[in-house]
């Protein structure tokens, strides 16, 4: 046993791993500066400014709360329920993390929307129809891409309940929810709502598919809209100084509590119980029944509807498709490279706060700033792809460096002696030892950039002429001509895309050579 | 030979917090020296120093006359057989092995033909190709032995090396290290829990006990006539033979 050992020497380079934390702080607290130099010189803030920073608000809390209110008996009947198809169920609540935001805003949008099935049915029997866009609209899609991800954490919270704990509380005749189940969501609750409120804070797309007007903007919306159609960078920056603002007090909660992992694993077992008879299969049944309703019916209807459209899709949409996949590969290596050189200066503290930074930091922020900085040097559209690879990069950077930072960890903790006394150190030590040991993860992360990438509708928007469209700002704009039906055939071609490259990355780091 | 020849400690102390384990002798080289104790003595913090994973709170560390506290584990003159993970899973074998020869892995057709000989030695002839999950654990030992026996270094540290290995093969593994160190003029100092195995192979056993690692006395004499602590650890019928 060694007591607690002190290296002499560090075997892999730290370097890479300044360089890459160097350039994180650069891109969003840098970016944060160009913002607050501009923004000295905008006025004050205006009724509009603070209409959108209760929008804000307001959505984002009732949109964590309702699907966190929603998951919870989900989550339960999953979590004490066996039946065909929950694995497959469980496996589509992963799905949302990288679904592209626009194909599933198409999707309520065919059921939610004018001309979708609840109105068409509203119309036919004679009841006034109902509208998708504004605060309910908003809410509605966070619910969609939310709920998911909540029941699977709380599921994680389920699954840490020992099998144990039930046989004795059966054989004692114990409360189940009171002793065992409450005391569970009591500890986890609190850190998931936080997880979705910061998640709600930042989706820019949402916004601007079905927000807007004054009632329902977003502070990001605002910026958008200041940049792209009022052109007054100085009101852009002082709404983007507010946006992070909201978001580091948001981040700075969610270090206090414990926000959980949504890459666990773990949510196959469905465990013994005596208390599930009787009425809790009926309400069990239409709680896990509900949700699968809700998740698949939007996406079945898009993806049926595009699929005859891909062969008809105009010339654009497959040069755009050709453009994002560039950009997401692009993106996807840039992420990995400095998740990877973050992940091995091993947990120091620089490490960790260019690898958290980015999640309280807005993409529109982040754009804000570079606009501010490129637009009196050239012409902001030119460099539309590259920020925009350099910005998802940075987006994507916290997941890929959770992922990759334990493994690192456990190849150094298990061959790290080894190398050092035979000298393997440096990059050789990368090379030879390293890249070869975390195969699986640099794959894994390498996939979830690639498609967070692929599917992003926000700093593009902000950039782009019609000469840098990605497929979805070109799916975006589909929409806003009513051209549904070819938005969804290029909607099937992005989830393909976006899963296919994800798929790809991730069987390549899972094959084995040998 | 002179005073400072071998594997001087000069006032070592190894303490972190509470715990404390100091050394304060010179182990005159060659052969085969075990270094027996209690686990949780510190048998595993004294190799560790040695080999430069662990900084010493106070006191040197000399390997003939030269301080080597403060050295890299790599610029030592020590290589190290560890209880596992001996081998890079990922590279063949021989590839293992020719990482003592150059940590970049150049390796020029000499430096082939040397790991070649030295697996032939070791009855691994053949098996260069194959990845480390594909050999039976005896063979893995044997490949990992080559590895430290290509290294140029004087000192050889072997923490339990063997003990996932079955009784009888650790045994023969135990003879056949011996044998190759006795043959290569190296040094070696073997961690062991079991005193059998210190009878087995070693001339000179080291006790680590009580926070003191006790100087090299003959083997033999050790367990003619085992100090009190040695006795209890191991077993106060003072029969050795059977435990």
């Amino acid at each position: 046993m060694a007591h607690g050992s002190e290296p002499i020497t560090r075997g892999l380079p730290l370097w890479p791993g300044r360089i890459a934390a160097g350039l994180v702080l650069l891109l969003t607290l840098g970016t944060l500066l160009a913002v607050g130099l501009r923004a000295g010189s905008a006025g004050r803030f205006g009724v509009a400014d603070w209409a959108a920073i209760r929008f804000t608000l307001v959505q984002a809390v009732l949109s964590s709360v309702l699907s966190v209110a929603a998951a919870i008996p989900v989550a339960r009947a999953l979590a004490r329920r066996s039946f065909p198809g929950r694995r497959f169920l469980i496996a589509v609540m992963g799905a949302p993390f990288i679904l592209p935001v626009v194909v599933a805003i198409l999707g309520l949008l065919a059921v939610f929307g004018r001309g979708g099935v609840i109105n068409d049915a509203l119309i036919w029997a004679g009841l006034p129809a109902i509208s998708i866009y504004g605060l309910h609209g908003v809410v509605l899609a966070h619910v969609f891409f939310n709920l998911p991800l909540a029941v699977r954490l709380i599921l994680q919270g389920w699954a840490t309940i020992p099998a144990e704990r039930f046989r004795v509380a059966a054989s004692l005749d114990m409360s189940v929810w009171r002793f065992l189940e409450w005391p569970m969501l009591r500890a986890t609750v609190p850190g998931i709502l936080l997880a979705i409120f910061l998640i709600c804070l930042t989706s820019f797309a949402v916004a601007l598919t079905l927000g807007g007007g004054p009632r329902a903007t977003t502070v990001e919306l605002a910026i958008y809209q200041a940049i792209r159609f009022e052109f007054d960078l100085g009101r852009a920056a002082l709404l983007a100084g507010v946006q992070f603002t909201i978001c580091a007090v948001a981040a700075a909660a969610a270090w206090w509590i414990a926000v959980p992992s949504a890459l666990g694993g773990g949510l196959d077992r469905v465990v013994q119980r005596w208390d599930t008879g009787g009425s809790t299969r009926f309400s069990d049944a239409c709680a896990i029944g509900m949700a699968a309703l809700f998740l698949l019916v939007p996406l079945t209807l898009v993806l049926s509807r595009g699929v005859t459209e891909i062969a008809a899709l105009p010339n654009s949409v497959w040069l755009a498709a050709g453009r994002s996949v560039g950009v997401a590969i692009f993106s996807a290596l840039l992420c990995v490279v400095a998740a990877l050189a973050l992940a091995m200066l091993r947990g120091s503290a620089v490490a960790g706060l260019a690898g958290t930074l980015p999640l309280a930091a807005s993409g529109l922020v982040i754009g804000t700033g570079l606009f501010v900085v490129v637009h009196p040097v050239m012409d902001p559209a030119r460099l539309a792809l590259p920020v925009t690879a350099l910005v998802n990069a940075a987006l994507a950077l916290p997941f890929a460096y959770r992922a990759l930072s334990p493994a690192v960890e456990q190849v150094e903790a298990s061959h790290g002696r080894l190398a050092d006394t035979l000298g393997v150190c440096g990059m050789a030590r990368v090379r030879l030892v390293l890249l070869p040991r975390i195969r699986a993860p640099l794959g894994f992360s390498l996939g979830l950039a690639a498609a967070l990438s692929m599917g992003d509708l926000g700093v593009i928007a902000l950039f782009a002429g019609d000469a840098e469209e990605t497929l979805p700002l070109a799916m975006y704009r589909l929409m806003g001509a009513y051209r549904m039906d070819t938005a969804a055939g290029a909607g099937v071609l992005l989830v393909l895309l976006s899963f296919g490259l994800f798929w790809l990355f991730d069987r390549g780091g899972r094959h084995d050579r040998v | 030979m002179t005073a400072s020849d071998g594997l001087q400690f000069d006032r070592l102390d190894l303490g972190q917090g509470d715990f404390s384990l100091t050394a304060d002798f010179t182990m005159s080289p060659g052969g085969l020296v075990a270094l027996i104790g209690p686990s949780g003595a510190g048998k595993s913090t004294l190799l560790s120093a040695i080999a430069g994973f662990l900084e010493p709170r106070r006191g040197l560390i000399r390997w003939h006359g030269q301080d080597i506290t403060r050295l890299a584990p790599a610029q030592r003159p020590v290589s190290i057989l560890f209880q596992d993970n001996n081998l890079f899973p990922h590279l063949p074998v021989w590839k293992n092995l020719g990482l003592a020869l150059d940590p970049r892995l150049k390796l020029s057709e000499a430096d082939r033909s040397r790991i070649d000989e030295i697996l032939d030695r070791l009855g691994l002839a053949g098996m260069g190709d194959r990845q480390p999950g594909a050999l039976s654990g005896g063979q893995a030992s044997r490949a990992a032995l080559g590895r430290v026996l290509l290294a140029d270094r004087p000192l050889v540290l072997l923490d339990e090396p063997f003990s996932a290995l079955g009784p009888g093969l650790r045994q023969d593994m135990l003879h056949l290290a011996a044998r190759m160190m006795e043959e290569a003029g190296r040094t070696a100092i073997l961690v062991t829990h079991d005193p059998d195995d210190a009878r087995l192979v070693a001339q000179r056993t080291m006790l680590v006990m009580d926070g003191i690692v006790h100087p090299p006395i003959g083997t033999d004499a050790l367990f003619a006539d085992p100090p009190d602590g040695l006795r209890q650890y191991l077993g106060h019928s003072g029969d050795m033979s059977r435990r």
